[in-house]
């Protein structure tokens, strides 16, 4: 007998060919190809201007390559090329089967709107038509990443910075994606916030099977997150292969360097 | 030197043309917010400009023409746009919303059935219904493109999230032919049935926005809700005070500084023909109460 779940596992979720990404003479990106599968944490790290954020802009499907082509195996099993979505399955994708934490929470999350309707709308937004089910579910959530209920009317300008990234994270997941960006989730907070946001994106990605493509310059994230690691320079992927495997025992000379510049503890 | 200073209701009519063709675009898509190269006329933006072009580019010399703004006929608003296409075009106006053929509006519907001879012409402000929560306009273009308007329920729920019903009383958000959603400009939510399956033709002007668009008559027009908090038309609760109407859409009169109100059709015409008709309310003036008491 087959085993339908394992045999979804053994195809790639997205997977990358080629891509390359340039602005006029600048190469922002080159020659980038890797294949994700579902469940898996993948982080891409390296410093600012290694290409790291055009990289996820161009998987995500918010900039098109210069070369190369994204693919994606939808809900239904059927993998297709990014750049023959219409926009419309584009833009529905992005809020349903996928989600993207920005380093900044204020262009993730509505700023104005209470923290309940944040993490209903895309409840909303595929039809969701009952006041009581989606203020129940976007409570349900809160109580998962750990914000207080009795904020819910709250707007998230009334929040901490900790509190306003794990609201994005609700937002995001309400719809149960598959696959989840992030980028830099962790910068700007402060070490104690960080680590209990960490540990919360840990066990949610256990807990929901989510596959997540995570840039980030800080190799401590990296290691605690992620499965695979890719170190990125000059708009090149220099290393790549298992997480403990690239920071405890790094090849390239550059890889070397980014793991011997993190201050001993 | 005798030749009218103006073109017939002001407009040259390479500007009506194109008016018309914007209006003739927006009836073929109900609810779709047409571009129009809005002039400037001679009153304040918020005054009623797009409502003015596109009575102007409708307006023909056998029309009878009625404005209202708030339901009345005798406000300055309407009286001075009344008077404008009176001068104009010369047009014959009335206040009988059954007699006139355009009825130009802001912020009412009559109380009175439309029927398909008549045009309705309304005021708008600001026609995206998605302003206030996405406030660039490319999005909102691409939000309409692809109807993505799940953001438009997010609204209604920050109503019930604070106040615990929809508590948007005015410009309330519609769905017209099942495809776009549309603000319907200020009315109260109370007129929004009376969208819905209209003999009239529907017309939206908005002349600052430039936009115009429109429901074409007998369309399909849903008031936006949550299957358990449904739309509700709202009305104060109590018969006008001066025709004893029970159903019709009140204005609310502070008569002192003691806490003293009254409620009054804000249809004029409405009323007006009631009380002619004999009826009265609870402070209907002299005359009847003299005849009362005989």
């Amino acid at each position: 007998m087959v085993d339908q779940a394992a045999l979804e596992n053994d195809q790639p979720l997205l997977v990358a060919e080629a891509l390359s990404k340039s602005y006029g003479r600048i190469a922002a990106c080159r020659d980038v190809s890797f294949s994700l599968y579902p469940g898996e944490v993948l982080a891409i790290v390296g410093e600012s201007g290694s290409g790291k954020s055009t990289l996820l802009q161009m998987l995500s499907g918010q900039l098109t390559p210069s070369g190369g082509q994204v693919s994606y195996r939808m809900r239904d099993g059927v993998t297709r090329d990014l750049t023959s979505l219409g926009e419309a399955e584009r833009r529905f994708l992005f809020r349903t089967d996928w989600g993207y934490v920005h380093q900044d929470p204020a262009q993730g999350l509505r700023m104005a709107v209470s923290a309940g309707a944040n993490v209903g709308e895309r409840l909303m937004a595929v039809g969701w038509n009952h006041y009581g089910r989606i203020r129940d579910t976007a409570s349900d959530w809160l109580t998962r990443v750990e914000i207080d209920t009795a904020r819910i009317d709250d707007a998230p300008r009334t929040y901490s910075g900790g509190m306003r990234q794990r609201l994005q994270i609700a937002r995001n997941l309400v719809t149960e994606p598959r696959l989840v960006f992030m980028d830099e989730p962790t910068g700007g907070l402060d070490v104690s916030v960080q680590a209990r946001l960490l540990d919360l994106v840990r066990s949610l990605v256990a807990e929901l099977h989510l596959a997540v493509v995570i840039v980030t310059h800080d190799l401590a994230v990296a290691r605690l997150l992620s499965h695979r690691v890719m170190v990125m320079k000059g708009g090149r992927v220099i290393e790549t292969g298992l997480t403990d495997q690239v920071l405890d025992d790094p090849r390239e000379p550059y890889t070397q360097l980014l793991v011997s510049s993190i201050l001993p503890p | 030197m005798n030749a009218p200073a103006y073109n017939f209701a002001y407009l040259d009519e390479q500007t009506k043309r194109m008016i018309r063709r914007a209006i003739l675009k927006a009836i073929a898509i109900p609810g779709y917010q047409v571009p129009f190269a809005s002039r400037e006329m001679p009153m304040p933006y918020g005054w009623g400009t797009g409502g003015v072009q596109v009575t102007a580019a409708i307006l023909g010399p056998a029309d009878v023409l009625k404005v209202i703004d708030q339901g009345s006929d005798d406000t300055t608003n309407a009286i001075s746009i009344r008077k404008f296409f009176a001068k104009t075009a010369g047009v014959a106006t009335t206040t009988a919303t059954e007699e006139a053929t355009v009825i130009q509006t802001r912020h009412r519907i009559p109380e009175a059935t439309l029927h398909d001879k008549q045009v309705l012409v309304y005021q708008v402000p600001i026609p995206e219904p998605l302003r206030f929560l996405e406030p660039r306009e490319t999005e909102t273009r691409r939000m309409h493109a692809l109807a993505e308007y799940g953001l438009m329920h997010v609204k209604l729920y920050e109503d019930i999230a604070r106040f615990g019903h929809i508590s948007t009383a005015y410009a309330y958000p519609v769905k017209v032919n099942a495809r776009y959603v549309m603000d319907p400009s200020p009315t109260p939510k109370f007129d929004n049935p009376k969208m819905d399956n209209c003999a009239a033709l529907q017309l939206f002007g908005a002349g600052r926005e430039k936009r115009i668009y429109a429901i074409p008559p007998y369309t399909q027009v849903v008031s936006l809700d949550f299957e358990d908090h449904p739309f509700e038309a709202y009305r104060f609760n109590a018969p006008c005070a001066l025709c004893g109407a029970e159903n019709s859409y009140l204005d609310e009169i502070v008569t002192d500084d003691k806490g003293g109100r009254m409620f009054v059709c804000s249809d004029t015409d409405y009323c007006e023909g009631r009380q002619a008709a004999g009826h009265h309310g609870a402070l209907s003036a002299a005359p009847y109460k003299e005849k009362a008491h005989g």
